[in-house]
């Protein structure tokens, strides 16, 4: 298989778009005038135009499966429609070899009006598969969508997680391409039926070039053996390194810092310590499952005794991690007016891999009234070699039990 | 499964530049098309029938209504309509048929792209379906309404003769010369929305300078415009045909006939030219 040629094959591929509406309709009427003359594309940019992707290029073989990665606007799926024909390049060059297919926009075609099993024929047809393939698989489609007696009602009565799935079952019972693409659709329906597609698609990719974009990192992991990391339209990273390129498009998203509280308290000075080392500002990296450690200095304003918790927090601002700030007895520490500095141990940095910050929180400890809420502070990344689908990883050594041993039953008398 | 061997290339220049790939490949497009065509206009028909009580009833209506306008205001006098060589009401209910028909044709390529525009912008597959889809969509309403057209044709005291059976050939004319002009203005009305309002106006222009409520002028300018309109011949020649009286400008109406067979087939390579770039700023 190795020796094959490349299905896909990307040459220096750019396209530009333009960020102002009315221009972008003006330059289309150009282009169309273009086109229709057999004319050359300009190749510079014109007055509000940017390259929405530049210079890309890379080729895919059988049986790989590439990850787009970016954040929203890196171009990925302005590529993923240029490879679908959507829309012409302005530069370079798309080779594709074999059958497409795109998992993409599913339940395409569907009218809410008809029927589950009516729009099975038009999204099939949209798809290009002929009709008697789909009556011969028709009952495979209805027992992979789950739907059983509802096919005969309208669409417009599905749920929304219904619909989907019914969209998705189309094509990925009918679909059989040599180059897949994949856009943020698997992560349809509920758990049981978003790994049934998964294991669909894990089918589908033996034997096919597969072109992925999702930002579920858990899912790139799972399922990439290649990945380009974008950013503004071009290439980052082009690796195999699969925790590699997944830390990189990590480490692109910035977090904005965030004050609240009634100011009565005011954090001083933050700093994260791991392994009794100060974590680097420039690049805040930390490895999975190391002991962090907090030095606080805070201020606290007259008339409030408070107490402190420090939070861990992921990408989406929402917390992982809270540590109280105790004493032995397990009682709140209580800060009186005045400036305090105290350490604080977080324990194992147990989370999966990603971008965390640390959030602190001072309030009044008899009102409860926060005095002070700093959010985004100190962002910085854990580091894995391997990829879970869980918050917090934590490797422990095991114990082989003898297999003839009876099992030790909690109810049992 | 051996069709593995397809390769698919994309690149900035334009298709134009290697016509024989263009045909090649519009030809097998269209013909991949007929089975996505007919699926998504059984579909429209469907949902349209399913959502109303009246369903095809609908289709007179129009003509219908601008039938029965017409013969009051002649009736009345509020409007001198010259003698029309088959009773009043049905020339006008004719005409108004034929000249709908026109004028939803013409509208039909830029209806059923906007329609499609949600999974025009995310899937690729043959887009001259959409096209042919609307034509079927009309060929199948036309057929319901020629059922009640001829009955009220003879109703009106016009006996149709073997003329009757060239009808369809005629209707199906004045269908493709609609969708020519649909498919060259479709690109740029995508693009402005001001075409697509423009369409309507100029459809309402048009009709009076054509026989569809009014006879042919028999002198002076109006008699020239009346003329050199290519839509005077369309609607004659059908109207001659479905009513069995003489056919007037049948040389004239052959010429608009191949004219617009040319201008189609035009269309059809602009709708496939542009399309691409349209979708590219429709969906940013």
């Amino acid at each position: 298989m190795s020796g094959e040629a490349p299905l896909i094959r990307v040459e220096g591929l750019s396209k530009k778009f333009c960020t102002d509406l009315r221009t972008s309709l003006k330059y289309g009427v150009h282009d169309l005038v273009t086109e229709i003359v057999g004319g050359r594309r300009g190749q510079a940019l014109r007055p509000k135009e940017f390259w929405a992707l530049q210079n890309v290029d890379f080729e895919l073989r059988r049986g790989e499966c590439l990850g787009l990665l970016g954040r929203n606007g890196a171009g990925k799926t302005t590529l993923l429609k240029m490879l679908n024909g959507l829309m012409k390049p302005d530069k370079g060059r798309i080779e594709l070899h074999g059958r497409v297919g795109a998992l993409i926009a599913l339940g395409a075609g569907f009218n809410p009006i008809l029927t589950g099993r009516e729009n099975i024929y038009v999204n099939a047809a949209v798809l290009g598969i002929p009709r008697s393939e789909v009556k011969r698989r028709f009952d495979e489609i209805v027992e992979f969508a789950e739907l059983g007696q509802f096919i005969d009602m309208p669409v417009q009565n599905y749920s929304s997680g219904m619909t989907v799935r019914l969209g998705f079952s189309v094509a990925a019972v009918l679909l059989e391409p040599d180059i897949l693409f994949l856009d943020e659709v698997l992560a349809v329906g509920d758990i049981g039926f978003a790994m049934k597609c998964l294991n669909r698609v894990r089918e589908i990719m033996a034997n096919s070039a597969v072109i992925f974009v999702s930002h579920n990192m858990p899912m790139v992991s799972a399922f990439c053996t290649r990945a380009l990391v974008m950013q503004r339209g071009q290439v980052l990273l082009d690796t195999t390194d699969m925790p590699q390129a997944i830390d990189r498009y990590i480490g692109a998203f910035g977090i904005d810092r965030r004050t609240s509280g009634s100011g009565e308290a005011e954090v001083l000075d933050l700093r994260l310590l791991v392994d009794g080392r100060a974590v680097n500002s420039d690049d805040p990296v930390v490895d999975q499952g190391r002991e962090g450690v907090v030095e606080l200095t805070f201020k606290v304003k007259p008339g409030h005794r408070a107490r402190a918790t420090v939070y861990v927090d992921d990408i989406a601002m929402s917390q992982v991690l809270a540590v109280a700030v105790k004493d032995e007895r397990g009682e709140n520490l209580v800060f009186p007016p005045g400036i305090h500095r105290v350490r604080v141990p977080l324990g194992a940095l147990e989370m999966n891999m990603g971008t965390y910050s640390l959030l602190v929180a001072i309030s009044n400890i008899e009102t409860a009234q926060l005095l002070c809420r700093e959010q985004g502070m100190l962002p910085f990344r854990v580091r894995s070699t391997n990829v879970t689908w869980s918050k917090i990883v934590r490797d422990r050594v095991s114990t082989v039990l003898p297999s003839g041993a009876p099992v030790n039953d909690a109810h049992g008398g | 499964m051996t069709r593995s061997n397809i390769t698919i290339v994309h690149t900035p220049d334009s298709a134009v530049r290697r016509p024989g790939r263009l045909l090649r490949e519009l030809v097998a497009d269209i013909r991949a098309s007929r089975s996505l065509a007919w699926r998504l206009a059984v579909r429209d028909i469907r949902a349209q029938y399913r959502q109303s009580y009246l369903g095809y009833l609908w289709a007179f209506v129009m003509p219908l209504a601008n039938t029965a306008v017409w013969i009051m205001l002649n009736h009345t006098g509020v409007v001198r309509v010259a003698d029309t060589p088959i009773p009043y009401p049905a020339y006008v209910f004719t005409g108004t048929m034929i000249w709908q028909l026109l004028v939803e044709a013409v509208q039909s390529p830029l209806q059923q792209v906007g329609m499609s525009r949600s999974f025009l912008t995310k899937l690729n597959f043959p887009r001259e379906s959409l096209i042919i889809s609307g034509i079927i969509k009309q060929a199948l309403s036309l057929g319901i309404k020629l059922v009640i057209l001829v009955p009220a044709v003879m109703f009106f005291g016009v006996m149709p003769d073997w003329h009757l059976t060239l009808v369809p050939l005629a209707l199906l004319a004045v269908i493709m010369t609609g969708v020519a002009i649909g498919l060259i203005i479709a690109p740029l009305g995508l693009l402005y929305t001001d075409v697509g309002r423009v369409v309507p106006l100029l459809a309402q222009f048009f009709m009076y300078i054509t026989p569809v409520v009014f006879a042919m002028p028999q002198g002076g300018v109006m008699a020239k415009v009346f003329a050199i309109n290519p839509a005077t011949p369309l609607v004659l020649t059908t109207r001659a045909w479905l009513t069995g009286s003489a056919t007037p400008m049948l040389g004239a109406f052959l010429i608009v006939v191949c004219g617009s067979a040319v201008l189609l087939f035009l269309g059809t390579l602009l709708y496939r030219l542009t399309l691409p770039i349209l979708i590219e700023r429709l969906s940013t």
